[in-house]
């Protein structure tokens, strides 16, 4: 195909260009041995409680106007009735996988097997679980993975109710991107806070095209 | 404002746009205002990192080694992204860049497409390219709706419409929404934006993409927002395009960890921003099934040529520097006539122009500092600045044209003058009587002539003292006390 060609010759020509610039090629060894010598003096581990970890999450996400509970696994069930019902959802979407005992009772939830975008924007709302959740930006994280789902899923309903389980649940950044290294490949989506805009005179504005409210339930 | 592309190639010169620019009240409060807010925000999140000068220089050691490693990390990037189903094509140019897109989104079958926000695509000015082949695109991040609506341009890198207060942006969604009663709150506004926008997000089937990172070590792509419209744009369409500079790959997914702290709170004064997505390849069970990545030089790699200029490229495209520059507060983003404006603008734009043209901009600032200061990747903009100053004169001056050069004749004159005390003293005595028509009674200038009316476009200048120093004291010295 013609394209191919351009594009051949334009990857030759850039690729000789960098090396003209930079007055050599670069190896596959020198960029390793040079990449880990950069000076990471930065916190990568947690400095803080595990109660105080946790404490700054609910914190940061509350920050957000996300709303946080902390219960045991026994009652996430009953607690994820009563946000439900506080945000006056009734048709939920759900990923498969997504643990049963969770599920609250007197609400339809309909498993997501492909449904098409219009679909999902006739829901109410989601739940989903989460790979991990991070402390100090008040972050949760989602992959494609059984319990989370594609990522349309999350975006598309108005609403979100995430499970995070306590022991997914890091203090800072460096510690979140060591965990989810061995699964870098899989669709990941960074959550903080519900979707929000600053672009009308810097004014926070919740809710533009994602959803509009959060809510984390954080499971003991 | 007309809808006319900022173009550094057709762009008036700063100080003339700046003018201009400076005169509208409106536009100077607007764009106060969002600074202002902006970095309040900022100082205060990065203020609780008690490791920020440490993320700042692991950033900037990130980038830097990225640069003298780019055709690995390319290579690598394009070996992975390929191998997950991704198609990775190469651009010299804009113009190839805009034919690729245009062609691909042909291919597609689509004949409109949705937009994430893109510095990336604003610079090679893609919609027009799109329009012009019969593509409508969608802009889908609320400034960057403002701006196509409005038919205005982008002032800002994160926040392209803050020139624009809520009433001026109500009367545009009025007038193009079709909305006559729409209110003027910022959340009415958002929410028109959401109905108009979700009915193009569950219909078009390409979706058009910058990027923030390309991770080498997996091939996969990473973008940073805050509405959800990225992702939207990322997951529901069938095709996805995505324009990348080749300046935007990282070595590996851990860098991440880096540069993820150091962007949200740089960019909007956030610890995060809502949603950053990270995603390789394709997926047929998660989002489109076609995807391709543009790789574009665009005389990014004059910029890799230049080894104290090379630091431009460490840019993430965070704006810090836009709203500490006490230029761009004044002026905005229009007058810097280039889709990058302020501090990063003033160094990227010319050399992105391979010098040729925005020649104005390296001296469009104080060279106080504040964007060193709070640049996360520690690009030391002043020195680029003076560096580039450097080259522009040497242009200027370089052959036959410089001996026609007032300015360089000037500077010449000066250094003859200022090597000779006789002539030092003749040039005084000579500027004492040369001046005196134009002294004021008040014992100030006015008004100067040629391009010494630079000066007195915007200050008085005093007069010069009847005595100097040195006739005072050897007048003194005679006299004996």
């Amino acid at each position: 195909m013609a394209t191919d060609m351009v594009t051949n010759s334009a990857r030759a020509e850039v690729l000789r260009r960098i090396r003209a610039a930079k007055g050599g090629v670069a190896t596959a060894e020198a960029a390793r041995a040079e990449w880990s010598a950069i000076e990471r003096r930065y916190r990568r581990e947690a400095t803080r409680s595990r109660e105080a970890v946790l404490e700054l999450l609910e914190d940061r996400l509350r920050d957000y106007d996300a709303r946080v509970v902390c219960v045991r696994d026994a009652e996430v069930a009953a607690s994820a009735a009563g946000m439900l019902g506080d945000r006056k959802v009734r048709r939920m979407v759900m990923p498969a996988g997504l643990t049963a005992e969770w599920l609250p009772a007197g609400f339809e939830f309909v498993v997501d097997e492909g449904l098409a975008a219009a679909e999902l924007d006739r829901v109410d709302g989601v739940m989903t679980g989460a790979t991990l959740a991070i402390a100090e930006t008040g972050t949760v994280v989602l992959q494609n993975v059984a319990g989370q789902g594609r990522r349309a899923v999350t975006l598309v309903p108005d609403y979100h109710l995430c499970v995070v389980r306590v022991e997914d649940v890091v203090e800072t950044v460096p510690e979140a991107i060591h965990r989810l290294q061995a699964t870098a490949g899989l669709a990941t989506t960074f959550v903080s806070g519900p979707s929000a805009t600053a672009d009308i005179e810097m004014t926070r504005i919740k809710g533009v095209h994602g959803p509009r409210s959060l809510d984390v339930i954080l499971v003991d | 404002m007309s809808g006319v592309a900022l173009d550094p190639k057709t762009a008036p010169p700063f100080p003339m746009a700046a003018k201009t620019a400076l005169g509208d009240t409106q536009l100077r409060k607007n764009v106060r205002h969002a600074t202002d807010v902006i970095q309040a925000k900022r100082a205060r999140v990065v203020g609780e990192m008690p490791d920020w000068q440490e993320l700042r220089e692991a950033g900037k050691q990130i980038r830097q080694h990225t640069m003298e490693n780019l055709d690995f990390y390319l290579e690598e990037f394009e070996a992975n992204c390929t191998r997950a189903g991704g198609v990775v094509h190469w651009a010299r140019d804009a113009e190839e860049a805009r034919r690729i897109v245009v062609a691909l989104v042909k291919a597609s079958g689509s004949d409109e497409v949705i937009k994430i926000k893109s510095m990336t695509t604003e610079e090679i000015q893609l919609n027009s390219a799109l329009e012009a082949a019969g593509i409508h695109p969608f802009e889908t991040d609320l400034a960057e709706l403002i701006i196509q609506l409005g038919e205005d341009r982008p002032s800002h890198i994160v926040v392209p419409a803050l020139h624009k207060n809520r009433h001026e942006i109500r009367e545009i969604f009025r007038r193009e929404m079709n909305l006559p009663e729409l209110g003027d709150q910022p959340q009415d506004l958002a929410d028109a934006a959401r109905v108009f926008l979700r009915e193009k997000f569950l219909r078009v089937k390409t979706g058009v993409s910058g990027a923030n990172f390309l991770i080498a070590e997996t091939g996969g792509l990473c973008i940073v927002e805050s509405e959800g419209n990225g992702r939207m744009c990322l997951t529901l369409p069938e095709t996805l395009i995505t324009v990348a500079g080749i300046d935007k790959v990282i070595p590996r997914f851990q860098d991440l960890e880096v540069l993820l702290q150091l962007l949200p709170r740089s960019a909007t004064g956030e610890r995060m921003n809502p949603y950053n997505s990270v995603w390789t390849g394709v997926n047929a069970a998660d989002g489109p099934r076609v995807f391709h990545v543009v790789l574009m030089d665009n005389a990014r790699t004059e910029i890799l040529a230049d080894e104290e200029a090379r630091q431009t490229l460490n840019c993430i495209r965070c704006a810090a520097c836009q709203n500490a520059c006490p230029v761009y507060r004044q002026t905005g983003g229009h007058a810097y006539g280039s889709v990058y404006a302020g501090p990063i603008g003033a160094i990227l734009t010319p050399q992105l122009q391979e010098m040729h043209h925005a020649q104005s901009l390296p001296y469009a600032s104080s060279l106080c500092g504040a964007c060193y200061e709070v640049c996360p990747v520690k690009i030391n903009i002043p020195e680029v600045l003076i560096h580039l100053r450097n080259k522009v004169v040497q242009q200027n001056t370089a052959g036959v044209a410089g001996f026609f050069d007032v300015e360089a004749g000037a500077m010449k004159a000066m250094a003859m003058i200022f090597r000779s005390e006789r002539r030092f003293r003749a040039a005084q005595r000579l500027g004492r009587v040369a001046e005196s028509p134009l002294v004021r009674k008040d014992g100030w200038i006015g008004w100067l002539p040629g391009m010494l009316g630079g000066w007195t476009q915007v200050r008085d200048l005093q007069e010069m003292p009847k005595e100097t120093f040195r006739d005072w004291w050897e007048k003194r010295g005679r006299n004996g006390n």
